[in-house]
């Protein structure tokens, strides 16, 4: 093996230049193909972050308007979500497949603290919304059942908007920003810890609040809501039977189809409660996460073969190059190698010798490759990952970790060593083909 | 016999058919130093090519050793090559690019001797062809003598049964001719190696004990010169 690799090396550093420039191409072509696929997974970890929080196999309702004349009512009508789509839910009818049901309620609130003021919305919440939705608390608790039976006036605030509250800088409305969640720098910068507000009394509706838990913000949630018990809020704010919307967790609908037939199914039943069409998709609002994510995953499996395969065309010229510069190795060497042979090297071993040189030019350089295009990966995380822009009052991520992983670098190494040997392939057949007294004669 | 060749035929089929080797019958003892002489166009780098394995013949049977060597494959004949025959080339056909000491080396390593094994037989043997001191020099650092010396060590550290000479001397200048020969004639007689020398001159014929004259693909005269006195010249002088 050491053998091997002196051969290899002293062949390289006879031909340094057009060796260096033949590996350039690969290590381009690794580094487009890395990048590529760096920046594809950033992009699809931002879009799969606003899905992020939510559990996979909810369904969240939401009404909307009909879209048809049923039942003598004419198409247009708004429909209101009650307490009776929450009983249907959870009823007999679905007990098959559903699991947990949660209802929102909420309004505009002002929350204040203090001299100090945020505008925001209050969601009356369940316990189990924490895990539908996946918040994070980071300080308190989230809202529990003591909290739903006694009715309690207790918030969970995003920290954000606590520190807003504490006089600190949040991270609300400043736009395209550098991504700092818990606090921030500018604006009157004073640093404030959210965890301060814990236990502490806000005012909302003319009422005293206990703060008992602060949630993470991010780019990507509304940073003006804050949850509240179901109860209270349903009380405070005078709403009755209405909801805002209803979410739920099922079980046992593995696939595409099955889902369908199951919204199929509830959207009917639902309907026809508000008596609207039970074919209307317009009266009510179902966002199917499951399926979504069923979607997105063959979206995302989509786009990254599309670009492995941009990658790996680009690596096809630095490929074809290698190629090409062991072909005129070959027909330089032809000499050597017929010396070679008439001393007793088998075909075999000639082969050998330009497979491995070719292997070694393009796994040597395809790893400078890689790991400058792990390197851009990381620069492309500090800068264009570190900002978010601001599309519809919601801050939006561009690129969420833009990284390749540990099995990419893998493949990425197969695919130079399989790369590196059908490079080599031709020219070493060519080489061992030869025959010794024509090799001799060669010059 | 150590070598028998027994009615071997060659046509070369370029175009116009060229019958270069028309029966050849030659036998060649153990521990003998031969010359093939013959003019160019006479068959003799033939032959030698067929002696030596490089090229393969039509008809006929060639025997090295009592084996048969016919319809080898590239593999074996590179094993029978490098186990049973050394070369000593005329341009020396050395690796530019590495050492003397690493070109010694090199069938060792078609071998799969280990490094420090073959390092220390490539020594052994450069040593004795006095040029120890010269074993991490290139080849274009020595001189054409050297550079055969170096060549001849090649040949000899596989041990091989014959050494195959192509005009060994056909490079060199007179004095480092005569060297050369009484190099090769000193390892026939102390070593015993079989050596056929292919060449033109005659003076460098006449350094050998047996000539085979070969003319227009058929072996004429076989000449015991074990007197050493075929040269024109008179003997041990080699003709420049």
């Amino acid at each position: 093996m050491k053998d091997l690799f002196t051969e290899i090396w002293e062949s390289i550093r006879r031909n340094k230049l057009r060796t260096c420039l033949t590996g350039f191409a690969v290590s381009w072509g690794i580094f487009m193909l890395i990048v590529l696929l760096g920046a594809g997974n950033g992009l699809m970890n931002a879009f799969m972050r606003g899905g992020d929080g939510i559990a996979t196999n909810t369904i969240k309702v939401y009404p909307g308007r009909t879209s048809k004349p049923y039942d003598g009512l004419k198409e247009g009508r708004r429909i209101e979500l009650d307490d009776r789509d929450v009983n249907l839910t959870a009823g007999k009818l679905f007990s098959q497949y559903v699991d947990d049901v949660v209802a929102t309620v909420g309004a505009n609130a002002q929350v204040s603290y203090g001299t100090k003021y945020v505008s925001g919305y209050i969601e009356g919440n369940y316990p189990s919304r924490k895990d539908i939705d996946r918040i994070e608390v980071t300080f308190g608790r989230f809202i529990n059942n003591k909290d739903i039976t006694d009715s309690r006036k207790v918030v969970v605030l995003p920290a954000s908007m606590a520190e807003n509250l504490l006089g600190g800088t949040g991270t609300k409305n400043t736009g395209a920003q550098m991504g700092s969640i818990h606090l921030g720098s500018e604006g009157d910068g004073k640093k404030v810890d959210p965890a301060d507000l814990l236990g502490k009394y806000v005012k909302i509706n003319g009422f005293a609040w206990q703060v008992v838990g602060i949630t993470k913000s991010d780019m990507t949630r509304n940073d003006n809501l804050f949850y509240a018990p179901y109860t209270t809020v349903k009380t405070v704010y005078a709403k009755g039977k209405a909801i805002d919307d209803l979410a739920f967790t099922f079980h046992g609908l593995e696939t595409e189809k099955d889902n369908e037939a199951f919204e199929k199914e509830y959207r009917a039943a639902l309907n026809l409660s508000h008596r609207a069409a039970p074919d209307d998709e317009r009266a009510i609002w179902l966002w199917n996460r499951f399926t979504q994510n069923l979607q997105m995953n063959k979206g995302t499996r989509i786009l990254s073969i599309a670009l492995w395969i941009i990658g790996l065309f680009t690596l096809l010229g630095g490929i074809v190059g290698v190629s090409n510069i062991m072909l005129i190795t070959v027909k330089e060497r032809t000499h050597e190698f017929g010396i070679r042979k008439a001393i007793g090297a088998s075909p075999w071993s000639i082969t050998k010798l330009i497979m491995a040189e070719s292997v070694c030019i393009t796994a040597v350089f395809g790893y400078i490759g890689m790991f400058l295009g792990m390197l851009a990966c990381e620069l492309l995380d500090k800068t264009v990952g570190q900002s978010s822009v601001s599309i519809m009052d919601e801050q939006v991520a561009m690129l969420v970790n833009p990284s390749v992983g540990l099995d990419v670098a893998i493949e990425a190494t197969l695919v130079l060593i399989i790369a590196g040997s059908i490079a080599g392939f031709f020219p070493a057949r060519k080489a061992s083909m030869v025959r010794p007294i024509e090799a001799l004669r060669a010059e | 016999m150590l070598i028998e060749l027994k009615d071997v035929n060659k046509t070369y089929n370029n175009g116009q058919p060229l019958h270069v080797l028309k029966g050849i019958n030659l036998s060649i003892d153990k521990g003998e130093f031969v010359s093939i002489m013959g003019a160019s166009g006479s068959g003799k780098s033939t032959l030698l090519n067929i002696l030596g394995i490089l090229d393969n013949y039509d008809t006929g049977e060639y025997y090295i050793d009592g084996k048969l060597i016919k319809g080898l494959t590239e593999k074996q004949a590179a094993s029978y090559r490098n186990s049973m025959i050394g070369f000593i080339f005329q341009s020396f056909n050395l690796i530019g690019f590495k050492t003397a000491v690493e070109n010694v080396e090199l069938p060792l390593f078609y071998q799969g001797v280990s490094r420090s094994k073959r390092h220390q037989m490539a020594m052994e043997f450069l040593d004795r062809l006095g040029l120890a001191d010269w074993a991490g020099h290139y080849p274009n650092e020595m001189s054409g003598g050297q550079k055969q010396r170096v060549a001849i060590a090649r040949a000899l550290i596989t041990n091989p049964k014959i050494i195959l000479a192509d005009e060994p001397t056909g490079a060199l200048d007179s004095k480092t001719s005569e060297e050369v020969m009484q190099l090769l004639g000193r390892l026939n007689r102390e070593d015993g190696v079989t050596i056929i020398v292919v060449t033109h001159e005659s003076g460098v014929a006449n350094c050998t004990d047996k000539i085979v004259h070969i003319k227009d693909g058929i072996i004429g005269r076989i000449e015991d010169n074990r007197e050493h006195r075929s040269s024109m010249f008179g003997a041990s002088t080699i003709m420049k």
